[in-house]
Order: C-alpha cells, then sequence, then structure tokens
C-alpha cells in the first residue's frame, strides 16, 4: 500500500508543476496541432480526419511523452532526484508517479487534438475514442518511462539531440501522416518493426468503430507489452546506484 | 550511530575515491569530516546515505545494516546533500509537504511539522516562494529543513556552508548546534573549511586520499598549539589551505607559512578535482551536484573564494595559531 500511496503522491506533485506551467502542455501540442490545422484541411480531400487525428495523437506521444525525460534531467542536476532517493520510498514510485503525470500532460494533449479535430469535421465513436484514450495513456506511460531511463544513461548533453532526432523517424515509420498500406514493400517492413505502427492503427481501428478487430487486439497487446518492458527498464535505470 | 569498518569505493576507470574507511560516531555528536576537495568526502557521505554502493567494507547506519536494509537506514536520517536539492521554480512549501509525505507522514501532521521547523530556521512565511528567489542562507536553511522534517536522529550535512557569506554561514553554524539540542540530533557533516570543523563539531575525522589519516577532538588534534591546519600539514606535508589565493599578502598566518610546499601542494590538492574529477564526468553522472555544482549560488567553483577574508571575519580565535 506504501507503492500506490508514494506513487500517488508523487504523481500529485509532479502534475501540479506540469499545471502550473501550462505553457508546456500548450506547447508539446503546438506541431501536431499545427499539422493538424494547416495540413489537415488538405489531407481531408484525399483522406479522412479521422485517419489523420490517430496519427497526430502518435506524433504528440513521441513528442510530449518521449521527451519527458527533459524533467528528469532537470531534476537530478537541481539534486531534487537524489533528495528523493534518499526518502524511504521506493524508486519504482519515484518512477511511476513522475511518468502517470506525463502520461495525464499526454492525455490532456490528446484530448485538445480531438475536440480541434471534431470542430473540423472528424466524426469519430465516442466509445471508440475512450477506448483510444486508455491506449493513450499506456502509451504515455511507456514512453515517458523509457524516456526517463535514456536521459538517466546518456545525461543531459546527449538526451536532447538524440531523442529530438529519434522520434523524427519514429513517427513517420508509424504512418502517422499516411497509411503504411501505401508504402513500398521495404518501407512497410521497417514499419513493423517499430511498435507505434500497430498502436496507430488500432486507434484508427477505433476512431472508425470497429472494436473486434485483429488490429486493435494487436495493438492492445503491443502497448501493454511495450508498457511493462519500458516500466521495468525504467525502474531498473532508477535503482540503479548513482542514478 | 555510525560504525563503518573498511568502508572503500573505487570507481570505475580506476580512482579509489575512498579506501578502507573506520568511522564511529556516537548518538548526540557533532561530527565533522575534514578534508580537501577530493579527499572522498562526498563518496563516504553518499555511501553512509545508501545512495552509492560500497565496493568494500561494511557499515551500520542508525542502527540498521547499510547494505541489508537501505530502507530502514533512509527511514531514520536526514541528509543535506552538498550542492542542494530543491526545484528553482516550486514553492519550497510544496516540496517539503511532498518530501514528508514520502517519509509516510499524512498531510495534516506533515504541515504542522514542517511549521514548527521552518519557525526554528527562520523561515516562517516563506514556504510560498520558489526556491529560485530565495538567498544562498535561506536557501540552505531550507536544505536543511528537508533533513530535518520528519525528524530523524542522525543528520547528515555535506558542505553545509560551502558558497555562503560569513553571516550566512555563521547563522547556519548556530541554527545546527541549537537544533542538535532541540531535536536530539547526532550530526555527521563534511566541510573542507578549517574554522567550520572548529566551530561546530566535538569531534574529527581528517580525511585525505580516500583515507582517514588523523580523528580526535579540534583540541586535540591542535595538541594546545598548532592550527588545523599545521596538523593537516605535519600529518600529509600538505595543507588544506589550497583555497588561500597564492599572494595572500595579508597572511597572517606566522613563518612556516614561507617554508611550507604551498604552492606544489595548492597543485596536488587543487588537481584532485579537475584531473579526476573530469574522468568522473565523463561517464555521465547526472545526479551528482558535483563540486561545480554547488557554485550555481553565485559562487565560483567549489565556492573556495570567500575563504580568506571570512576567516578572520567569523572565527578569529581559530586563526591565531
Ligand atoms: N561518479 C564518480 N565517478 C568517478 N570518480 C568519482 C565519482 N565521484 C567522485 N569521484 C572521484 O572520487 C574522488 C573523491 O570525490 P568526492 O568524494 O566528491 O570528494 P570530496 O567530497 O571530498 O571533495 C575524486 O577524485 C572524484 O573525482
Ligand atoms: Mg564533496
Amino acid at each position: 500500500m506504501d507503492v500506490l500511496r508514494d506513487t500517488w503522491t508523487v504523481f500529485l506533485y509532479n502534475t501540479r508543476i506540469v499545471l502550473r506551467q501550462r505553457a508546456g502542455i500548450v506547447f508539446g501540442v503546438l506541431q501536431p496541432m499545427l499539422y493538424l490545422v494547416l495540413f489537415g484541411p488538405l489531407f481531408a480531400t484525399i483522406g479522412s480526419w479521422e485517419t489523420l487525428v490517430p496519427g497526430l495523437l502518435i506524433q504528440v506521444a513521441l513528442l510530449s511523452a518521449g521527451l519527458a525525460g527533459f524533467g528528469v534531467v532537470f531534476d537530478a542536476r537541481s539534486g531534487v532526484l537524489e533528495r528523493l532517493r534518499v526518502t524511504p520510498a521506493r524508486r519504482v514510485c519515484l518512477l511511476l508517479g513522475r511518468v502517470l503525470s506525463s502520461s495525464v500532460t499526454l492525455l490532456i494533449q490528446s484530448v485538445m487534438l480531438m475536440t480541434v479535430g471534431y470542430a473540423f469535421g472528424m466524426r469519430a465513436w465516442i466509445p471508440g475514442v475512450l477506448a483510444a484514450l486508455v491506449l493513450m495513456g499506456l502509451l504515455g506511460v511507456s514512453l515517458a518511462a523509457l524516456s526517463n531511463a535514456v536521459a538517466l544513461n546518456i545525461g543531459p548533453e546527449l538526451f536532447a539531440p538524440v531523442m529530438t532526432t529519434g522520434v523524427v523517424p519514429l513517427i513517420l515509420l508509424s504512418g502517422a501522416f499516411l497509411p503504411m498500406s501505401m508504402a513500398p514493400g521495404w518501407l512497410d517492413a521497417l514499419s513493423r518493426a517499430t511498435p507505434f505502427r500497430y498502436v496507430l492503427e488500432a486507434v484508427r481501428d477505433l476512431f472508425a468503430g470497429r472494436y473486434a478487430t485483429w488490429t486493435v487486439a494487436a495493438g492492445v497487446a503491443v502497448t501493454v507489452l511495450l508498457s511493462a518492458v519500458c516500466v521495468t527498464v525504467g525502474t531498473r535505470v532508477f535503482n540503479r546506484e548513482n542514478a | 550511530m555510525i560504525r563503518t569498518s573498511g568502508l572503500s569505493k573505487s570507481f570505475p576507470g580506476g580512482v579509489n575515491a575512498v579506501r578502507g574507511v573506520d568511522l564511529a560516531v556516537e548518538a548526540g555528536e557533532i561530527v565533522g569530516f575534514l578534508g580537501p576537495n577530493g579527499a572522498g568526502k562526498t563518496t563516504t557521505m553518499r555511501m553512509l546515505t545508501t545512495l552509492l554502493r560500497p565496493t568494500g567494507g561494511v557499515a551500520t547506519v542508525a542502527g540498521r545494516d547499510l547494505l541489508a536494509d537501505p530502507r530502514g537506514v533512509r527511514r531514520r536520517i536526514g541528509y543535506v546533500s552538498q550542492g542542494g536539492g530543491t526545484n528553482p521554480a516550486t514553492p519550497v512549501g510544496d516540496e517539503l509537504e511532498l518530501h514528508a509525505m514520502l517519509y509516510g507522514m499524512r498531510r495534516g501532521p506533515a504541515r504542522e511539522r514542517i511549521g514548527e521547523i521552518l519557525e526554528r530556521l527562520d523561515l516562517s512565511g516563506l514556504e510560498s516562494r520558489p526556491a529560485g528567489a530565495l538567498s544562498g542562507g535561506q536557501r540552505r536553511r531550507f536544505d536543511l529543513a528537508f533533513g530535518l522534517v520528519h525528524g530523524p536522529s542522525l543528520l547528515f550535512l555535506d558542505e553545509p556552508t560551502t558558497g555562503l557569506d560569513p553571516q550566512s554561514r555563521a547563522n547556519l553554524w548556530a541554527h545546527v548546534t541549537r537544533l542538535r539540542e532541540e531535536e536530539g540530533l547526532t550530526v555527521f557533516l563534511t566541510t573542507h573549511y578549517l574554522e567550520e570543523a572548529d566551530a561546530l563539531a566535538d569531534r574529527l575525522f581528517v580525511i585525505d586520499h580516500g583515507a582517514i589519516v588523523a580523528e580526535g577532538t579540534p583540541a586535540e588534534l591542535k595538541g594546545g598549539t598548532g592550527t588545523l591546519d599545521d596538523v593537516f600539514l605535519s600529518i600529509t606535508g600538505r595543507s588544506l589551505r589550497e583555497d588561500r589565493p597564492s599572494a595572500a599578502p595579508g597572511s597572517s598566518r606566522p613563518g612556516p607559512d614561507g617554508v611550507e610546499p604551498s604552492h606544489q601542494e595548492s597543485d596536488g590538492v587543487g588537481s584532485g578535482r579537475p584531473g579526476p574529477g573530469g574522468v568522473g564526468s565523463g561517464d555521465g553522472e547526472p545526479s551528482r551536484p558535483g563540486p561545480g555544482g554547488v557554485g550555481s549560488a553565485g559562487s565560483g567553483p567549489g565556492g573556495v573564494g570567500p575563504a580568506v577574508p571570512e576567516r578572520s571575519a567569523v572565527a578569529p580565535a581559530c586563526e591565531e595559531r
């Protein structure tokens, strides 16, 4: 029970910080939002909003939760992390509380995107959208945990260039902007090697109101597996001495 | 309160930062760990506070075995790191509350306790400020509050006054001494300031190159005649005052000053940091504020600058032989 309580305490603390700096939330969603507003109407002439918006959700996940490690770099530098590491709280709580807060940030950003998407004429089924949000929350946990682990491992100087560069191919390979079914064979194969494609296709199905498909099942399975792996890795890094 | 035997730490890359340290600290004592920069003080303290796993030796801290029950140790100790640990943008009160709650306190009692501690540290009314908007002395006292909020029996202070001006330093000393009485604390502190060791500590361990080279009360160590620096000089052949500018025209120290291998030594001690330290920072240790980090309060590297002028201002007594 300590674990839940401590996780909750850390979560509340981090979330309060996030909410206090509202600019951070807006900034994180800015790029996908620009795509939505300035590219979406164009895309809608050949495709549909229900195809584009899920792609932008993956984009915001990678740009927001995927770069959450910046926060931990900052806390490591200011000594906050070390101070927390001397409390009896388990390290997994320090990680989970922080990561859940990044996930909530991502959910806020996702809702912002979907709201604007609806305003432009997106038609997505509410139950499907809610299910997609659950997936997004889990994806946020995975990405934030991974990002934290990477940040603590490679250090502050490398983190920014590595991650900001690294997320771009991942966004493209997920098929965020155009479905990968249109891609040539090699690109399609490459895309299948990244987890985000599966999540994205599941979200597209959910938006379209197709719930009981293999695509959805695959997306859910990949997301659950990904979060288990990422949280384990993250906890290991938080546990490691001197991290 | 603390008992160690053969405590050692070597870092990858062959840095033997701590080599077989034996310590015994009794309840109620203020014990100082004195040594130049790079001597291994922080590394020892980080081992004793469960932040670093020793590569050798055993230790009991606050009645718990360091290796077998690290969480038990953490529950009973407070730790104020060399660089402190506050988010410059969050209200310190919020951070204190989180900190207290991670020790298992409920919000209500935590707030009560925070109020009480802040009052003792003359910080009442400042809890809504972000750490970035506090003076150096106030921030350091907040750091102290973090170490005390859960009522530990043992408090670790790593270089508590490095980078502070003379008034803030004397003020912090007074607080630590008083808190020891009021809170029934045992205090283990590191310092590279002789006057701090002299003013604060009941007993001293002198460390150099990762090993204890002397132990005793400040008076014993001085033997009634010399200064602590003379003691250090006689044991190691080096002066602790590596921070003394080589010009030191106003040096009030008598004769030996001219003879002491002060310049050669200042190279030796000084290089403890830039040299091997560079190796350390190379393999990425983001959580260590490091010596440079302390300077963020506005002082130079290691905050050694003010040592000379303030020496006479704060503790003139310990300077005369
Ligand atoms: N993470 C690390 N990796 C490698 N070397 C380190 C690390 N931390 C400290 N050191 C080295 O260990 C020695 C002792 O450092 P430290 O304990 O910080 O000294 P002090 O606190 O007495 O100034 C120094 O030579 C330092 O460079
Ligand atoms: Mg140190």
